[in-house]
């Protein structure tokens, strides 16, 4: 609590306990117990009848404490002292409430993402470390940090080994290693060693810098059910006190022109009751707040929504559209296989390999790779590099041909076809067929899974886009439970692709496209929802994308539809309780059933039931 | 032009109304209060001072809402 809420405390204290003492001595004297309840009055609620006054100076008729100064004096004059004192105390314990909460909240889902470094420790001449403000750390500068501490600003390791907690961005919870040479992102925390690195980028341009900025920014920007709930507001408070003011003279007036008793006071008393319920707080703050909540709560999980419009269209995912290399595999070519192989298959690859040895192609560093010991020295041989094609070498006097089908039909040699997918590499000797060898793209573990996941979270479509083969597609495709694939595409047919599923969309059902953000910025923007992965440390993938999965597991994408599933039920819920309980007492109001007890809880009671309603999402610990 | 002021205001709805008042201020493009954030983002007109602006907007949110501050830088 801070120096505000604790003196408004002590006032509520003190004004319960006079009105509970003035309540319970009889005094038959009329004045002198108006004058009692209007010593309670003035000091619970002398700051309200201010900013009512101010308000009227500054023609907000529709201001909340003009409102409630007029309800309360109204309960005065009909002779309601008890009432008028109370409403207004447990209007302060109300605000009170929603003061302390909010500001609770908002302190535990800051937390939730702070990430940011306070200070930075730069490594002296003599070895000594300097406290830094990372604002004015220079690109280049050595930093160190110790175990338990933060990474201020992204670099590079160049002395030490240690262990590092990523949690904060990626909500990976195993820890990762790091070398000299290996980069370190800012937000992380080093757990067990002492490490020196020297900074790649500036304060402001590091990962935990741009994470903050977009998460900070991303319930700015508005969500549907937010502008409705404003628009409402605007509209209810006017509406609710012109009610308040036709139930005050229309009923009375009736009575009265039809012969009967008007009873002033007791409409009067109704329309007052109006008064107090006309408040709009709970409706307004109910909805941003479980936003706010939701944001929160995914970027604890590594998945950073960049605004409340997009948890709510993630909500609505209906057909997921996967790019496959580097969101459902891994993107890296390995040496899935030697087939048909006519020698010993260890000789072939290094065979294939020596052939190959100087090439930069990825497909000849992965067959390099897979051969593991270093090639023999010496005998480089003859190679000529075959555009589109492979390698033709001359090795120990035999000419040594390491390709494709067109390499082989070239020299007129007899292929055995693959039927796996992959990129195959055929290898010949002298015009004999020796056999081939199938390099493959390795499917992300977990992926399988993730397409599970999310058919459990209510997605009836997924759609594999690529400019792969389609037999090799189909096949990674079927593996995973895809449900269709759209293979050999080019980029802009992607798009094209995406705006057909796009047209075959039906009421609200959306479609969300996942890529690894290196060049579908174009999809990615197209779709109703781009989502990029592994975007930790990639610029690009941040600006294009709408959500960014930190790390790239493709299971989060699953958890950021789920997360935006249950954000959003607890926002229509919020917007039911809100706007229902309103209504209800106001019908319960006009009919003289509710009085104004009950009118101040349908002010404060729904507001502290929808903030407690919205930061349910918070206690949930497994997504 | 767009800048970042954090805000002091007690309520959702105030926050609202002075996010209506700072619109409303000539020289603002847009405005948007985060109440949860208590910071007001405000993109200006082309050629318009925001210092000058944001002094307008203090003084329009003042109005509606008494109770409220804007720190400008």
């Amino acid at each position: 609590m801070n120096k505000k809420q604790k003196k408004m405390l002590v006032r509520i204290l003190i004004a319960a306990a006079l009105l509970a003492a003035f309540s319970l001595i009889p005094v038959r004297n009329q004045w002198v117990r108006l004058g009692m309840f209007l010593i309670v009055y003035f000091e619970i609620g002398y700051d309200i009848l201010l900013k009512a006054f101010k308000g009227i100076k500054n023609r907000q008729p529709f201001d909340e404490c003009f409102l409630m100064a007029v309800a309360t004096v109204g309960a005065f004059c009909l002779g309601e002292y008890t009432e008028g004192a109370a409403v207004m105390l447990f209007y302060q314990i109300g605000e009170l409430f929603q003061s302390c909460a909010v500001g609770k909240s908002r302190k535990s889902i800051s937390e939730l993402m702070d990430i940011r470094p306070d200070v930075a420790y730069v490594l002296g001449e003599d070895g000594e470390r300097e406290e830094t403000d990372p604002d004015e750390v220079a690109v280049g500068t050595v930093l160190c940090v110790r175990p338990g501490e933060k990474i201020p600003i992204d670099g590079v390791v160049v002395k030490g080994e240690t262990t590092l907690d990523t949690a904060a961005l990626t909500g990976e919870s195993v820890p990762c290693t790091v070398r000299p040479g290996d980069e370190v992102l800012s937000g992380c925390i080093n757990l067990s060693g002492y490490i020196e690195f020297r900074t790649t980028r500036e304060f402001g341009e590091s990962t935990a810098s741009r994470v903050l900025d977009l998460v900070e920014n991303a319930s700015s920007r508005k969500s549907r059910s937010e502008a409705f709930i404003t628009r409402f507001a605007r509209v209810y408070t006017p509406a609710v006190c012109f009610g308040a003011l036709a139930l005050a003279l229309l009923p009375p007036l009736f009575l009265l022109v039809t012969g009967r008793d008007p009873a002033w006071g007791d409409w009067v008393y109704r329309a007052l009751t109006f008064l107090v319920i006309s408040c709009p707080c709970a409706l307004v703050i109910s909805i941003p707040l479980s936003f706010f909540a939701g944001l929160g709560t995914a970027s604890r999980q590594g998945v950073l929504i960049k605004g409340s419009n997009y948890l709510e269209t993630l909500s609505d995912v209906r057909t997921v559209a996967f790019d496959k290399t580097g969101t459902v595999t891994r993107g890296v070519f390995e040496v899935a296989g030697v087939h048909h192989s006519r020698m010993d298959d260890r000789e072939l690859l290094l065979l294939a390999a020596r052939a190959e040895r100087n090439s930069t192609h990825p497909i000849a560093r992965s067959i390099l790779k897979a051969c593991g010991e270093p090639l023999p020295q010496g005998d480089q041989g003859e190679v000529t590099e075959v555009a589109g094609q492979g390698v033709e070498a001359v090795l120990d006097g035999a000419l040594v041909l390491a390709g494709n089908e067109k390499l082989m039909r070239a020299h007129g040699v007899e292929w055995i076809p693959c039927h796996s997918a992959g990129t195959v590499v055929h290898v010949a000797r002298d015009g004999r067929y020796l056999g081939h060898i199938l390099i493959a793209d390795q499917i992300k573990p977990g992926a399988k899974e993730a397409v599970e996941s999310l058919r459990k979270a209510g997605v009836r479509q997924t759609v594999m886009l690529t400019g792969d083969r389609r037999a090799s597609a189909e096949e990674i495709a079927a593996s995973l439970g895809i449900d269709r694939v759209e293979a050999e595409l080019l980029p802009d047919q992607k798009v094209a692709q995406v705006e057909a599923l796009l047209s075959r969309q039906t009421g609200k059902d959306r479609l969300a496209f996942v890529g690894d953000g290196i060049n579908d910025a174009p999809v990615l923007s197209r779709a109703d929802v781009g989502i990029a992965m592994g975007a930790l440390g990639s610029d690009a993938a941040i600006e294009a994308a709408d959500v960014v999965l930190m790390d790239d597991d493709p299971r989060k994408i699953a958890t950021a539809v789920r997360i935006a599933r249950k954000c959003l039920t607890i926002v229509k819920e919020n917007i039911w309780i809100a706007i229902g309980i309103k209504l209800l007492c106001l019908v319960l109001g006009a009919l003289g059933v509710a009085n104004m007890w009950m009118a101040i809880f349908a002010d404060v009671g729904v507001m502290v039931l929808a903030v407690l309603n919205a930061v349910r999402i918070l206690l949930y610990r497994k997504w | 032009m767009k800048k970042s002021y954090k805000i002091e205001v007690d309520c959702a709805n105030c926050a609202a109304k002075m996010e209506e008042a700072a619109n409303r201020t000539p020289g603002v493009k847009e405005a948007v209060v985060n109440f949860m954030l208590l910071k007001m983002n405000v993109e200006f007109e082309d050629g318009a001072n925001p210092k000058a602006v944001m002094a307008e907007v203090l003084k329009n949110c003042k109005k509606v809402e008494e109770d409220c501050e804007i720190y400008l830088k």
